[in-house]
């Protein structure tokens, strides 16, 4: 058995960052693991996925439509942009932070209607990442508070997520990263969402 | 166990057979294999100028006796592909690996060639590692094999293996055996006299590698029904293990040469043989030459692009699990050049100018995308010096637009110097705009030699754009601020204005992600409506939906004042 999870969002949002802390946490719990990230061009502000498989055994580094269990989107758009890859009964997490494409800015296409409500429709859990980094410290650690919140639909423990956290993010922000980390597990808990 | 990319665990598997000498220019997908050797101890690398004068580095480490790394991506080998070919006669000294990373699917390339087809054709042989433990063990072994059969190894990876994280049990490095430099014209000096021999040898050495291919632990059976029999290399090996769980595997860990022996072995043991790889016909071809039957998947794989286990699936008639179908007013969300980049000011003007634009491979390629949409051709590194003199020649005579080449200053220090060493020689016109941000920024801010930051920060010498130009006797030189939208526009005026001259205009201004520099905010006062900051493609500024009116992303603005410029209203202010 694996789980696949797919992180999207846009470029430079620290999706990456934030896979590779999940992945060390599965690999600290002994799981095989596999991450694949996109670099280069798309991070110049384009739509970027990070795919993160990890269990007893894992083959392929990618999802393709249906098959991941956890999409995590940084970005409202980007949320509406994967879900076909989010299996049956999978889980959709998103934060509420939307950011226009260059397309939109200039008035050439639209926002998608209602994306906030088609989201939910389908079961996902929107997350207010960008005003619980702020509380917890810096707007930087939105993703911090998405990974606390996909956090609670693993079933690693908390030791092993907080110790990968601050291997991961610089020695003065920790604080930061870790409150914004727990912030966004305890929204999920209380949204009872959580495993 | 860590967790390494495909491209760290290469530089480490490189370290562990004792490499001591990297030679690279970077380019995605390969640049952090490089950079992660550069970090390692006990060794010396290099970004070189280009790929060519990266593995000619490299060749002359190898000759002299030192284990040495090479790496490139795709269309880097295109650039290298002449000391490639001669290096599989000279064979080596000291073991030489070189990764080379496709980019199936063209993440962040303009193409997405096989490289397969390389070690075919220079017969180099070449490993596919399948994850980042094969990546490490593959490249360390490499070595060994490299001097064993006197010949440079091609570690072949793609943008899923090089930028996948797998975990790996780290090797440690022993010291490679001594080949000490011993003057051998015959092997090393590359004349007909000397060559026909080496091709002797060559053909020979062909003999003996596909006699090892047959036995070497890197091509293995993964044993499963006999219905579907399937022969697989790299990262679609995995995505072959997801797919179809139950059928049998012919993992390829060497492409080039295949071992026809077993696979036609393993051809006997299932109903039906398929190959499935990404973006070519190279290894279907190879396997069907091996005088295999090849059948064909019950609808066909796509010919271009990455594969996924959903792709395999559905080639084999599989349902594809329930899913959400596509939303269909889901904006498309291509990269941008980022608030306050200096790129974005010359294109502009270029627009404004109804300029021929023969672009460039770097960052400033965006300048192509809407709303600037002012690139007309881009093909590869340095070509837009040469295109543009071809252009001058076809359209001189004629009452033509403005004929302009824009390039980086990496990119020139690549291929682009010698283009316009070309163009001045033979009298050619038309306006070269270097765009010079202080590094090499697309692939994530390297060192190049018109910056003077080398790879692992020992002093250098920071190169005289300028100087080197106008050594070359062009006399029309400016340099320019491209924030300054003023300037630009009078500079790309006045170089433009003669058209029978040949002229340049060196853009300086360091590209923002280097210092990180943040000036005030600005915001819209007063705004008409006019759209004019909009055209500019500033990811800061936004238009209103209701009303029409633009406004600034505070957050995003980096406050450089280029919107500014360009509002005829003066609505646009530094926020206070």
């Amino acid at each position: 058995m694996s789980v696949k999870v797919l992180l999207c969002g846009v470029g430079g949002q620290g999706t990456i960052l934030a896979a590779h802390v999940l992945a060390q946490t599965a690999l600290r719990c002994g799981q095989q693991v596999k991450v694949s990230e996109i670099h280069g061009m798309a991070q110049r502000g384009g739509a970027v996925t990070t795919d993160v498989a990890f269990g007893e055994n894992v083959e392929s580094m990618v999802c393709g439509p249906g098959t991941a269990d956890i999409v995590v989107s940084f970005e409202l758009i980007e949320a509406l942009r994967n879900l076909p890859l989010m299996r049956d009964q999978g889980r959709l997490i998103a934060s509420d932070e939307l950011i226009k494409p260059a397309s939109v800015l200039t008035g050439r296409q639209a926002v998608p209607r209602d994306v906030v409500g088609r989201l939910q429709d389908v079961g996902a859990v929107i997350v207010p990442a960008r005003s619980t980094a702020v509380e917890a410290g810096t707007a930087k650690a939105s993703n911090m508070v998405m990974l606390g919140a996909l956090s609670a639909l693993l079933s690693f423990e908390m030791p092993a997520w907080e110790e990968t956290v601050c291997a991961f993010v610089p020695e003065r922000t920790r604080e930061a990263n870790i409150d914004a980390f727990r912030a966004g597990r305890a929204f999920l808990i209380e949204k009872g969402a959580a495993l | 166990m860590e967790l390494l990319s495909g491209n760290e665990a290469i530089a480490r598997g490189a370290w562990a057979a004792g490499a001591r000498i990297g030679a690279a220019y970077p380019g995605t997908p390969s640049t952090e294999a490089m950079e992660a050797f550069a970090a390692l101890p006990e060794v010396y690398a290099e970004w070189c100028t280009n790929e060519k004068v990266a593995l000619e580095v490299a060749l002359g480490a190898s000759a002299a006796g030192a284990r040495a790394f090479a790496t490139c991506k795709h269309v880097g080998l295109n650039v290298a592909a002449d000391p490639l070919f001669t290096a599989a006669y000279t064979g080596v000294g000291g073991g030489l690996a070189m990764l080379v990373a496709d980019d199936p699917g063209m993440y962040s390339s303009q193409n997405e060639q096989d490289s397969h087809y390389y070690a075919a054709a220079a017969q180099l042989p070449m490993m596919d590692p399948a994850d980042s433990q094969e990546a490490q063990d593959m490249t360390r072994d490499a070595y060994e094999l490299s001097e064993r059969f006197d010949v440079p190894f091609l570690i072949r990876s793609t943008v899923r293996i090089s930028h996948t994280r797998t975990p790996v049990e780290p090797k440690m490095r022993t010291e490679a055996p001594e080949h000490p430099f011993e003057s051998d014209p015959a092997k090393w000096v590359m004349m007909p006299a000397f060559a026909k021999p080496r091709r002797v040898v060559q053909l020979e050495r062909v003999s003996a590698l596909k006699a090892w291919v047959e036995e070497c632990p890197y091509n293995r059976i993964i044993e499963g029904e006999r219905r579907v029999g399937i022969v697989c290399a790299g990262a679609v090996f995995q995505h072959v293990r997801e797919a179809l769980p139950t059928a049998s595997v012919f993992k390829l860990g060497v492409t080039w040469p295949l071992p026809a022996q077993r696979l036609r072995a393993f051809a006997d043991t299932v109903d039906a043989l398929y190959v499935i790889e990404e973006a070519s016909t190279y290894l279907r071809d190879a396997v069907a030459a091996a005088g295999i039957t090849v059948h064909d998947t019950l609808s066909p794989l796509p010919g271009a692009g990455e594969l996924t286990p959903s792709l395999i699936r559905a080639a084999f008639g599989e349902e594809q699990p329930a899913h959400h179908d596509a939303a269909e007013d889901v904006p498309a969300r291509p990269p941008a050049l980022c608030p306050g980049c200096p790129h974005r000011l010359v294109f502009k003007e270029l627009a404004r100018l109804k300029a021929i634009v023969c672009g460039d491979i770097g960052c400033y390629t965006l300048g192509a995308l809407p709303p600037l949409s002012c690139m007309d051709t881009c093909v590869c590194m340095g070509a837009s010096i040469s295109m543009a003199h071809g252009f001058e020649l076809a359209l001189g005579a004629t009452d033509h637009r403005p004929v302009v080449g824009v390039i980086g200053d990496s990119t020139f220090a690549h291929s682009g110097l010698s283009s316009l060493v070309s163009t001045a020689y033979n009298n050619g016109a038309g306006t070269i705009c270097i765009l010079d941000n202080r590094t090499t920024a697309m692939t994530g801010r390297q060192g190049n030699p018109f910056n003077g930051t080398t790879l692992q920060g020992r002093a250098s010498r920071e190169m005289d754009i300028e100087g080197v130009v106008a050594s070359l006797g062009i006399e029309e030189i400016t340099i320019v601020d491209p924030n300054d939208m003023q300037a630009v526009r009078s500079a790309l005026k006045a170089a433009t204005a003669n058209a029978d001259t040949l002229s340049v205009i060196v853009f300086r201004r360091p590209c923002v992600l280097l210092e990180r520099v943040r000036e005030k905010p600005y915001l819209i006062t007063s705004c008409t409506g006019c759209g004019v900051c909009l055209t500019l493609g500033c990811p800061a500024i936004g238009k209103h939906a209701d009303t029409g009116l633009s406004y600034i992303d505070m957050d995003l603005c980096i406050g450089c004042g280029q919107c500014a410029q360009y509002c005829r209203f003066n609505a646009i202010e530094v926020a206070e």
